[in-house]
């Protein structure tokens, strides 16, 4: 008998980011004809608009002297202008003029990073641009389809970006978390299932005929007005590699067939979640909350939006108080559960894209901490 | 910030060496930090010239996708710093000092359309990018000009893998590459990425300033090797410092003040970044400038001359029959 030693899944405590995959930098209405200065993966970015509407994202710091282009302006066309010598770009990053010379001196250039506009947001590719694929953009359709409607923000967590996936892939903390507005005991007690492929994971999980907790009755009460009885909700959580996570989310009243496919005597959302590494402890993290009924009414958009901006500050104070925790005790290792699966399956793949990168699984201790913004 | 300029040095071992054209010598290295070499990058090493260290930068040819192995290719000029020499000497086994690549010269991903363009030895820069353009699917031409067949390195392989988007000037087969054809027929938003002889690439500027075409899509790297005269030796004087020294052939005009002990301000070392310029109190002989630095303007007042990389000649004609008057000689103020 061969015995295959596999590897075991590692469960790093600040786990390391791809570069050679596409994050949201902003979403669309963040990028005008006025500077903005992001870091997405360690790397500070200046990001515009050109003239023509192009949106352009050029290495935070000038090529001469490393003067944030951010502080600088915004010229004709496409062009930006250093703050602090005068040396002019384009949005290739080349340089166009050189004020004290005649000449320009051809090494002159920032990197310009491949961008892409989709689903309502800007989308960087930071790694080897030679491979950056549009198609490879997570399906976010949700956002900005005629059948959707919705909105959201975004929340700067001072948390390595797993923790974010970690929590996620895991919805059995709505109980705790959650306690007056989604959570409720049977989200522990029933059953899930988990699949996966080379990019994606799938985590499903169905309770059957019970009283919809909160947000949910609200929800079902708005196009179902004067609702009462008991529902079947379902959680379908979708990750797309390496930091997107869309959740399928909704309540039907009991026993009409929703886990069958007939969702029409129910209400559905989906939470929208794309988390975006900043540094190794802190994360850009853009979600939104669209829904496919009422899509005519901007008050249930406000309400929702109101509502699991509500919610995820309840998860965003948990995340802090974790990595403060894992900080403080750098001798302690995490320790998994079963309901860890679609979370560990999260951690395999990305693991395996850092190791297609040639790049370290953990980020160590050597990450830097968020500046103050 | 071009990307990569931090110099990591490291060991490497020769693999293989071998001629791929007249004078033209493969070298294979084996880094022991490898790190994959961007199109467009170049490598810094040390060689041996008379027992004394010194810098030359050299193009990737190409490289395995992790860095593991890098070819450059080196071509033995008749006019040699000794650097050449040096580097067509080494063999399977050998160490060399090198830095992980650098980069000066990237290669746009996304432009609609590109214009390579090689003149002789400046196809080391060039191959790796043709490559990769290939692999994106882009929509590209690769020019490759130079005096004959013998001299072309790597003419098979880029035949084999760019088939039509290849185009072959050969001046000894009648074929001559005319640089106004093909600035006059470049697409206006293409980028034309270049690597030769400063001729070509003088030519191709002006043809591309006379166009009115974007100069920033014009991209080109020189290593300050090539000028409009072959080098020869003459005489450099520094009258506030006493200086007087001899330029020989194969070496540069901020070597030889340096090794006179002039203590000396410059950056680049390569006619791009102006920090080694000197001023030019009196001239007998003409300036062969070899900068990117100066504009045509600057460079024919002859006022100031980058000492990395410009040399002075004895006849504004370069005709051997006026070098026998004597070597040039150049009288300049330094910093």
């Amino acid at each position: 008998m061969t015995i295959i030693q596999t590897k075991s899944s590692t469960t790093n405590k600040v786990l390391n980011y791809p570069l050679n995959a596409w994050y949201v930098a902003a979403w669309d209405h963040e990028v005008t004809r006025k500077l903005i200065s992001r870091t997405v993966a360690d790397k500070p970015l200046a990001i515009y608009r050109a003239e023509d509407g192009r949106p352009v994202a050029l290495a935070d710091a000038c090529w001469h002297r490393l003067a944030p282009l951010s502080q600088g302006k915004l010229l004709a066309k496409d062009e930006i202008q250093c703050p602090y010598h005068g040396i002019v770009y384009n949005s290739a990053g080349r340089c166009v003029s050189m004020p004290a010379q005649e000449t320009i001196n051809p090494s002159a250039t920032v990197p310009s990073y491949p961008v892409v506009e989709r689903h309502r947001f800007l989308w960087v590719w930071l790694g080897d641009a030679t491979l950056a694929n549009p198609d490879t953009i997570p399906d976010m359709h949700q956002m900005d389809h005629p059948e959707w409607a919705g909105d959201g923000l975004t929340i700067p967590v001072t948390c390595n970006y797993q923790l974010v996936l970690d929590n996620l892939m895991d919805l059995t903390h709505e109980e705790f978390v959650h306690g007056s507005s989604i959570g409720q005991a049977e989200l522990s007690e029933s059953d899930f299932e988990v699949t996966h492929d080379d990019t994606t994971v799938t985590v499903s999980r169905w309770m059957h005929n019970i009283d919809a907790p909160p947000f949910w009755l609200k929800n079902m009460r708005d196009k179902f007005p004067g609702f009462t009885g008991k529902v079947d909700r379902w959680q379908i959580i979708h990750f797309e590699a390496p930091s997107t996570i869309n959740i399928d989310v909704g309540v039907a009243k009991a026993g009409t067939g929703a886990p069958e496919g007939d969702r029409s005597q129910g209400v559905n959302g989906y939470v929208m979640n794309t988390i975006t590494p900043e540094t190794a402890r802190s994360a850009h993290y853009f979600w939104a909350f669209m829904r496919n009924y009422r899509l005519e009414s901007q008050l249930i958009t406000s309400q929702l939006r109101a509502g699991v901006s509500g919610v995820f500050k309840e998860d965003e104070d948990m995340l802090l108080a974790q990595q403060t925790a894992i900080d403080a005790n750098p001798d302690y290792e995490f320790y998994n559960l079963n309901i860890d699966a679609g979370g560990l399956w999260v951690r395999r793949l990305i693991e395996r894209m850092l190791e297609a990168e040639g790049r370290t699984v953990s980020a160590g201790r050597t990450g830097r901490v968020r500046d103050a913004d | 910030m071009a990307a990569t300029n931090i110099e990591v040095w490291q060991q490497a071992t020769v693999v293989e060496t071998v001629a791929v054209a007249t004078n033209i010598q493969r070298i294979v290295l084996a880094p022991t930090s490898p790190k994959r070499a961007e199109p467009g990058s170049h490598l810094d090493l040390f060689v041996t010239i008379d027992g004394e260290r010194h810098k030359r930068s050299y193009s990737v040819v190409d490289s395995t996708a992790d860095g593991s192995r890098v070819a450059i290719s080196v071509l033995q000029a008749p006019t040699s710093r000794g650097g050449s020499i040096f580097m067509h000497a080494v063999q399977p086994g050998d160490t060399l000092e090198i830095t992980q690549p650098l980069q000066n010269f990237p290669l746009r991903v996304g432009a609609p359309s590109y214009v390579l363009l090689a003149g002789g030895i400046g196809v080391t820069a060039i191959v790796n990018m043709a490559r990769v353009l290939k692999n994106l699917g882009a929509n590209y031409t690769l020019v490759y000009a130079a005096r004959s067949r013998e001299r072309m390195a790597y003419l098979p392989e880029l035949l084999a893998l760019h088939g039509d988007r290849l185009r072959v000037h050969i001046d000894d087969e009648g074929t001559q590459l005319s640089v106004a054809e093909l600035v006059g027929s470049v697409d206006p938003h293409a980028e034309l990425y270049m690597c030769g002889p400063i001729r070509l690439m003088d030519a191709v500027r002006r043809a591309w300033r006379e166009r009115e075409l974007n100069y920033p899509n014009l991209r080109f790297e020189t290593f300050g090797n090539s000028g409009w005269y072959d080098p020869e030796e003459f005489i450099v004087r520094v009258p506030r410092l006493g200086v007087e020294a001899r330029v020989p052939a194969g070496r540069s005009m901020l070597e030889a003040l340096e090794d006179a002990g002039v203590e000396m301000m410059f950056d680049c070392r390569k006619g791009e970044c102006g920090l080694c310029e000197v001023k030019v109190l009196a001239l007998e002989g003409a300036i062969d400038h070899r900068d990117v630095f100066y504009s045509e303007r600057q460079q024919h007042a002859a006022a100031k001359m980058c000492c990395c990389v410009s040399r002075a000649v004895t006849s504004p004609t370069g005709l051997q029959a006026d070098a026998a008057r004597g070597p040039a000689i150049v009288t300049i103020a330094v910093s």
